[in-house]
């Protein structure tokens, strides 16, 4: 008898499964660049940094707890704007359900604080709010804050997180860019310092507007930074783009960025820099 | 296309030949026709959905930034260069006179054919357009100019060496910079505003849109797309978004809408010259009046106010 006629053997395919891991909820976490598991406990105490240099998105919150002095931060109340300037369809049940996930009023959040006792405005987005994007609450909540840090001659930071435009939000949205760049004009004519901190993503209609118009424009590893989207672009040239392309890496050796930042060193480079800005040296 | 105007136009012409050569009474016929024509006018042009004019903010033959200036600045100095190595084509520049008074004028250029869109890049700016552009504010500034910005364009050029090279960094720049740039500016759209890319020399005192121009945050097959997931509901979207002339007046983003020519403006250019230049030599008449901290506090108020209650 030859092969031929032998009934080959059948397997079974196994079901693959995810690891079974004993743990409650959001005990473990996972890192979705090296797929590594941490304890969440860990990973938090690391500024939310895997091994790897993987940084996870932070919250408002959370960045705002990591940055300033225990206790110094006070938020400033949000801005009076129209709620659904298009009369968008749907847009207000959206924005109500994002407001009960995140329980945050908008995708920024102002306020005053300190480094190490120095007073700054800090403005932080929120890419978990409609993905950070942009509308007449997002951008006159900056373009306010920073008319405050005017009056009261305070440095500004603001950490960018962004889609861009607020879609739904059309041409009103689109008039944020102005909106929030003559306010930077001001604060900038006043002579006061303004840290852009651009995180993961920051794109579109942001990108085009604040974030690029600090003294220093600063980001976190890994951070996509870019214009227009990778697919437009890759549909417009033909061609296909490297993996790095539009990263913080990418910028930053394309001279379009004053550093990439490790998150350690968050705390440490804006206390410097409020410091080495402050007041300069009195010339006779 | 089937175009029922230019049929009864065609008809009307071949009638009126006609009735000369031949020397027959056709005024009967030829009245018919007339008033046929201005039947089908008024229904086309009268009943226009935002779909129907961004297809005329589109049509190839709408007249572009250069044929404005043309007519409406016959001493039109064009300059060039953004003194970094480049002149992008997609920005023209250059001064001249409005009524006497020297001017910076500044827009996007579209070709008027293939073989000048290829040139010009399709109207779509790369950052050396927009530093090109802020140079030419800036010297206007310096000699006390106003500025007047045509736009004109699908959006900056999205592209790997764009990105490379600050296409974000270009355009905010300009907008920054616009902020206070202490002389009047104005800015009319003449055909499609598109996005960050209009807006990075769209910063001003007065907004004007011709009648049948766009102005959008994207385009409506974009946003179709992005909103709905399916770019066939562009017509919905171009109503949704609020991207004509007439909605954006309506939301305090436009100052003027200027009335186009029956039919589009394309179809006299000469006679929208002339019905764009009153309305562009008030609103720079209004604003020299003004001082210094008046202008800049009314740019400022201008884009505080349009998302805003209440102030």
């Amino acid at each position: 008898m030859t092969a031929f006629f032998k009934k080959p053997k059948r397997y079974m395919p196994l079901r693959q499964r995810e690891p079974k891991i004993d743990a409650p909820q959001g005990l473990m976490t996972k890192c979705p660049s090296c797929k590594y598991m941490h304890y969440t406990k860990q990973l938090n105490e690391n500024h939310k940094v895997c091994d790897c240099g993987y940084h996870f998105p932070l919250s408002a919150d959370e960045r705002i707890s990591m940055l300033v002095d225990t206790g110094s931060f006070e938020k400033f109340p949000g801005p009076e704007v129209k709620a659904n300037p298009l009369g968008f369809p749907d847009y207000e049940e959206k924005l109500a359900k994002d407001r009960e996930r995140t329980g945050i009023e908008e995708a920024v959040v102002c306020g005053r604080a300190s480094i190490a006792g120095h007073p700054f405005v800090v403005c932080v987005m929120d890419a978990r709010f409609r993905m950070g994007s942009m509308g007449a609450y997002v951008g006159e909540a900056i373009a306010s804050a920073v008319r405050q840090a005017t009056a009261e001659r305070l440095p500004v930071v603001l950490f960018t997180a962004s889609g861009g435009a607020r879609m739904q939000e059309g041409m009103v949205s689109l008039m944020q860019m102005a909106n929030t760049s003559i306010a930077l004009k001001q604060h900038d004519e006043a002579g006061l310092l303004y840290i852009s901190y651009l995180t993961h993503p920051t794109t579109g209609g942001v990108s085009a507007s604040f974030a690029m118009l600090g003294d220093l424009n600063v980001a976190e590893p890994g951070a996509l930074i870019g214009f227009a989207g990778r697919r437009i672009i890759e549909q417009t040239i033909r061609e296909k783009l490297p993996d790095n392309f539009q990263t913080a890496e990418f910028l930053l050796e394309a001279g379009q960025l004053d550093a990439v930042i490790h998150r350690e060193q968050m705390r440490s480079f804006l206390h410097n820099m409020i410091t080495l800005h402050g007041g300069g040296v009195d010339r006779v | 296309m089937f175009d029922p105007i230019k049929e009864v136009n065609e008809q009307l012409g071949k009638l009126r030949e006609t009735a000369e050569t031949k020397g027959i009474d056709l005024s009967r016929e030829i009245r018919h026709l007339e008033a046929k024509l201005h039947r089908l006018e008024k229904d086309i042009y009268g009943n226009m959905k935002p779909w129907d004019r961004v297809q005329l903010a589109r049509n190839p033959k709408r007249p572009t930034t250069l044929d404005y200036i043309e007519r409406l600045f016959p001493d039109f100095i064009e300059l060039h260069g953004d003194r970094h190595g480049y002149d992008d084509a997609a920005i023209v520049a250059g001064v001249a006179t409005l009524e006497g008074m020297p001017v910076t004028i500044i827009g996007h250029q579209r070709g008027r054919n293939t073989k000048e869109n290829m040139a010009r890049n399709f109207g779509m700016p790369h950052p050396e357009g927009y530093r090109k552009a802020l140079r030419f504010m800036k010297q206007a500034e310096k000699f006390n100019r106003p500025i007047i910005t045509f736009i004109d364009t699908k959006g900056a050029y999205p592209g790997k060496a764009a990105e490379e090279r600050g296409q974000s960094e270009a355009i905010a720049r300009n907008l920054f910079e616009m902020a206070t740039l202490k002389t009047p500016i104005v800015s009319v759209v003449i055909g499609e505003g598109g996005s960050g890319g209009a807006l990075g020399i769209g910063v001003c005192d007065r907004l004007l849109m011709l009648e049948n121009s766009t102005y959008s945050v994207i385009s409506p097959e974009g946003a179709a797309a992005l909103l709905w997931k399916d770019a066939k509901l562009a017509e919905r979207a171009a109503e949704t978004m609020k991207i004509t002339a007439q909605d954006l007046y309506g939301l305090g983003i436009v100052d003027e809408v200027v009335t186009e020519v029956f039919g589009g403006a394309h179809m006299d250019v000469s006679l929208q010259s002339s019905l764009l230049k009153p309305v562009l030599t008030q609103h720079i008449n209004e604003l020299v009046q003004q001082g210094q901290t008046e202008l800049l506090n009314g740019r400022a108020d201008k884009y505080h106010q349009i998302g805003t209650i209440g102030s």
